[in-house]
């Protein structure tokens, strides 16, 4: 029995997202994972859902660095310039 | 400007203060998520930082380049880290870094899926997901809900997901970073994308 026959249920599913959007499943995977969603509504809103949580992640801003450990940090730094 | 490591680096060793903070700024919120897998108290975390700096300046002639610039400094910060957690009798977080498949983590709550033996759909969708409300993704208590939701993830997921999704580095840059196979990395990223997602439906989806 080859991979390709076997059925991917909705609970399986949802757990190879990721390595489907990294590109980690073989051409076998990808290619059952995809057929599943042609077919499953629940699973395509559920594609949908992740792409957005990956889209607004990359929105967040970065913490910054605070005045006072940058102010420390250039201390060191010019210490280290001008060593002994 | 996109300046090549051997040029940041020569820059650094001639002293010069711009490139430094730049650097300085530019990995700040990274170092922090990642030296708190070990330390997790943000004042010994950013005290952790601060010396990794130290000990990059201090071993700077030894760059040679066979690593990234970046992967080399996070290689420093993850041993500065981990000398720091045991000094402190802090239990390090090995197995959660490189062994998180051990424990199963399901996505989803098993209930929303039928059984294994339903007789026509095993294992599918009882109660599937909705579309979420687009004008409400892009609000500003969005953005909030999901960074809370990052917040409150074990030290090894949000780092991950924070140097991944938040920063954008490649998977393999965090690999090397944090000296993760590429499975574990993935696993990682999986489980806190999903607590995210999660979260972000039980908060619009009311």
């Amino acid at each position: 029995m080859s991979v390709d026959a076997e059925i991917l249920s909705c609970r399986e599913l949802i757990e190879l997202v990721t390595d489907y959007l990294e590109g980690a499943l073989s051409p076998g995977d990808v290619a059952r994972f995809e057929r599943h969603i042609a077919g499953c509504d629940g699973c395509t809103t559920y594609l949908v859902q992740f792409r957005q949580v990956i889209r607004l992640t990359g929105t967040l801003k970065v913490e910054d660095v605070s005045p006072a450990a940058e102010a420390e940090l250039l201390q060191a730094f010019r210490g280290w310039r001008d060593g002994p | 400007m996109e300046r090549t490591d051997a040029e940041l680096v020569a820059a650094l060793r001639a002293g010069d203060e711009d490139t430094f903070r730049e650097l300085v700024h530019t990995w700040n919120g990274s170092m922090l998520r990642v030296a708190q897998i070990f330390v997790p108290p943000r004042a010994v975390a950013e005290d952790v930082v601060g010396e990794t700096w130290l000990r990059v300046l201090g071993a700077l002639d030894r760059f040679e380049g066979r690593s990234s610039l970046k992967t080399w400094v996070f290689r420093i910060l993850v041993n500065t880290a981990k000398t720091r957690a045991q000094r402190e009798g802090r239990s390090l977080p090995f197995s959660a870094l490189h062994e998180p498949g051990r424990v199963p983590e399901p996505s989803v709550d098993p209930d929303r899926f039928l059984p294994e033996d339903h007789a026509l759909h095993p294992g599918g969708w009882a109660s599937p997901p909705r579309e979420l409300p687009e004008e409400r993704l892009l609000a500003a208590e969005t953005r909030e809900l999901i960074s809370g939701a990052i917040e409150a993830l074990p030290p090894s997921q949000r780092a991950v997901i924070s140097l991944r999704d938040v920063e954008g580095w490649t998977a393999e840059e965090v690999r090397n970073a944090l000296d993760l196979s590429e499975v574990n990395q993935r696993v990682l990223l999986h489980r806190a994308r999903s607590k995210v997602r999660r979260a972000l439906e039980e908060y619009l989806d009311e």
